[in-house]
């Protein structure tokens, strides 16, 4: 029994994405540099227009996102094995499977712009320009973290990153806080605020929704919709499934959250929404997760394998993009495997080096309780113990 | 006799000397509420960057006229009234300060605070630890704490303990207008999470303000107390109206040759422990005041403080808490006034205290 989202998405394989033309020669000398496809169709609410079903794409585009998608994938497989081997701790949520949404949209964002997001974070740290490295050592609690292991799984934070949130739905009235900012300081740049398929029935969504339709706030609001919050699949847990729907008063579409090219088209359209000053908008991004919602949830006992084999096997993003790039001459299987092989050595090394970095020492634990504060004294775990916050 | 040779004192200083009349300089005077407003009309007059948002805040001059006149100078962008919504509009404060705002976000009373006590707490006071430093929350959440009048037991808790208890929250209380205006434009200022726990009852109270008090650079510091009142035989700490209480405890018991010495907290975290252990190395005496309940209350934690420091030591006698009675709070007059501690409370204590009948 296929979840709702599951459904969708392979409901999408029916209008699969096809090249509008093929060059037939497959020498070297032959690879065009940029070239056209179709996505599926974006479904509308409160829309007169949605985002162009013909999407171009240049052939230095196609191969970055191919590789930043590769690498999620890589680093994401990677932090599963450190968690198996216990050398990451505590909650680990992989986002292997989605990559095409994090990839897609910070295609059409610049470094500018705003994200934040719920505790599935790592993709997104890594498209905000936070090394592999950074994050893996994060993961595993060291001082070479982005948080210099402070922060964990859920709270990694960069440029114009706001994290990483472990409390379901409250980092949407962030995202729409940090987009009044921006509209306060008259900034022509979007926040987009990304959360679960889950966190999209809490009451703060809402109450985030009314303020961002009133005030015209530059927020995109993005739901990532794959199927399931935690063990329980969509339609168990919302009355309405149709999550582009759920802003009501606020305009919202449904984009195939596995093609990265269908991603940046719909990203593109709403920050240009945003842009134009006309309020907030609602992207659902249809996808899945190969994981369980968390390293200690297999993932199977709510549905079944055959879904999860037959997602990789037929909608995977980073498959469904190499094999468009082949068929159009956009780039060689070649100079993809030797992509697939140059992250994996990055990750590889970035493992190697999140396992051997040392942990901040005991006495700095007491840091960052405060900014711009003279040193003061914290009490420790004892009456006589006392560690200096600097 | 003595008021023959008062006369005959002040009638040889007049022919002796020609006197200036001078008439000595009116001290001005400011209700807390005048305070409160002044502090947030001259930060957002000296930061662009300081706006406040909350219920009825803007149009309605808000719902205690704390924000009165405010939107008028300042307009929509600076003054913002939310819907009715307090973890949403509680969460787009804090977010709007992540991304270099300088909100003052206002909950009607605190007691709605806490349908938005996660963003405080979670988004608010525990980012900048979380992140190692990397990401700031300037923001201020304030708004009147505690019992009012008659306004029953869902309007009435004191919640200095709970936002008290959280280490990345700074906490203050300010009870006179002085330290209202004071704490609260260093709240304003402070680039951490503040929160500032006003007093409804405390609003209309006139003070007198000193000179510097009335100046626009007037700061009070966030975690410093003050002696209000020095004393020798014991001494009393509070914060908010309870100093109040505690000063007029004061002078009932001076007339009986009972001098305390009366602490204002003003900042409950970082709670200023050194002046605390000074004045009890001095009086070997103390008694906690404060309206919240009693268990795991401010007194609590200032007893505990106290034990584990070396006035320990100099302890005469237990220290005792006066505090709000155990009970959610009633609404009839005379269960209402028997909840709240009274002076009467504060006096009985300092003389078991004392071990005074």
């Amino acid at each position: 029994m296929l979840s709702c989202a599951a459904r969708l998405v392979r409901a999408q394989i029916q209008s699969k994405p096809t090249a509008c033309w093929v060059v037939a020669a497959r020498g070297y000398a032959d690879i065009v540099d940029e070239a056209t496809f179709t996505t599926s169709e974006y479904a509308l609410h409160k829309l007169d227009e949605g985002p162009s079903q013909t999407v171009t794409v240049t052939r230095d585009d196609a191969l970055k996102y191919y590789r930043q998608m590769q690498t999620i994938r890589r680093m994401e497989t990677a932090a599963g094995n450190l968690y198996k081997s216990k050398v990451i701790r505590g909650f680990c949520h992989l986002y292997s499977g989605q990559e095409a949404c994090a990839v897609g949209m910070e295609a059409a964002l610049t470094p500018n712009d705003h994200v934040i997001t719920a505790y599935r974070a790592h993709g997104w740290t890594y498209t905000r320009g936070v090394p592999p490295v950074n994050i893996l050592a994060e993961l595993t609690g060291r001082k070479s973290g982005v948080a210099k292991g402070k922060g964990g799984s859920m709270h990694m934070y960069g440029h114009n990153f706001y994290g990483g949130n472990g409390i379901v739905g409250a980092q949407v009235p962030l995202g729409a806080g940090i987009a009044l900012a921006l509209k306060y300081k008259g900034s022509n740049d979007v926040c987009v605020a990304l959360y679960g398929d889950g966190a999209a029935n809490q009451g703060q969504v809402f109450e985030t929704y009314n303020i961002a339709k009133l005030w015209d706030l530059p927020c995109i609001f993005v739901c990532e919709n794959n199927g399931y919050g935690m063990g329980t699949a969509v339609e168990r847990a919302s009355a309405s499934t149709e999550y582009y729907t759920r802003g009501d008063y606020v305009p919202g579409l449904r984009a195939d959250g596995m093609d990265v090219l269908a991603v940046r088209e719909a990203t593109r359209f709403a920050a240009e929404w945003c842009r134009s000053g006309k309020g907030p908008l609602l992207i659902e991004v249809a996808t899945y997760r190969y994981h369980g919602h968390s390293m200690s949830d297999p993932g199977t006992s709510y549905r079944p394998r055959e879904e999860i084999q037959e997602m990789r096997k037929t909608r995977d993003p980073i498959t469904g993009l190499r094999e468009r790039l082949i068929s159009v001459n956009l780039a060689t299987a070649e100079e993809m495997k030797q992509i697939d092989l140059d992250v994996r050595a990055e990750i590889d090394k970035a493992v190697e080096q999140a396992k051997a970095d040392p942990e901040l020492p005991v006495e700095e634990m007491y840091n960052d309780i405060f900014v711009d504060e003279p040193p003061f004294k914290v009490r420790g775990t004892n009456p006589f113990m006392y560690g200096m916050s600097k | 006799m003595a008021a023959l040779q008062t006369l005959a004192r002040r009638c040889s200083t007049s022919i002796l000397k020609r006197h200036f009349s001078v008439s000595s300089p009116v001290a001005a005077q400011m209700t807390v509420r005048d305070a409160l407003n002044t502090a947030m009309n001259e930060e957002m007059k000296r930061d662009e960057s300081v706006f406040l948002l909350g219920e009825e805040v803007a149009e309605y001059d808000g719902a205690y006229k704390v924000s009165r006149g405010l939107w008028r100078k300042y307009g929509d962008k600076r003054v913002m009234d939310t819907p009715i919504t307090e973890m949403g509009f509680a969460g787009i404060a804090v977010g709007s300060a992540m991304a270099g705002l300088k909100p003052i976000c206002e909950f009607m009373t605190f007691n709605f605070s806490m349908q938005a006590i996660d963003q405080v707490i979670n988004s608010a006071a525990k980012t900048y630890y979380m992140s190692a430093g990397k990401q700031t929350v300037p923001i201020v959440f304030r708004g009147p704490n505690g019992a009012a009048a008659g306004v029953a037991a869902q309007h009435s808790q004191c919640f200095a303990a709970w936002y008290g208890h959280c280490p990345g929250l700074k906490v203050v209380s300010p009870y006179s207008s002085e330290d209202a205006k004071g704490l609260l434009k260093s709240a304003i200022r402070d680039p951490n999470p503040v929160v500032c726990m006003e007093n409804e009852l405390m609003y209309g109270t006139v003070f007198e303000m000193s000179d510097e008090a009335m100046s626009e650079e007037f700061l009070v510091p966030i975690g410093k107390a003050k002696i209000e009142r020095e004393g020798t035989h014991c001494t009393l700490v509070s914060h908010s109206k309870s100093v109040g209480l505690c000063l007029e405890a004061a002078q009932i018991l001076e007339k009986e040759n009972i001098f305390c010495e009366v602490i204002n907290l003003r900042t409950i975290r970082p709670m200023d422990e050194e002046t605390l252990i000074n004045s009890v190395k001095k009086t070997n005496h103390l008694v906690t005041v404060e309206g919240g309940w009693p268990q795991f209350g401010v007194g609590a934690e200032i007893v505990a403080k106290v034990m584990e420091s070396d006035a320990f030591d100099y302890l005469d006698a237990p220290v005792y808490r006066v505090t709000g009675a155990d009970i959610p709070m009633p609404y009839a007059a005379t269960l209402e006034r028997a909840t709240l501690p009274g002076t009467q409370d504060v006096v009985l204590t300092v003389k078991k205290s004392l071990h005074i009948q």
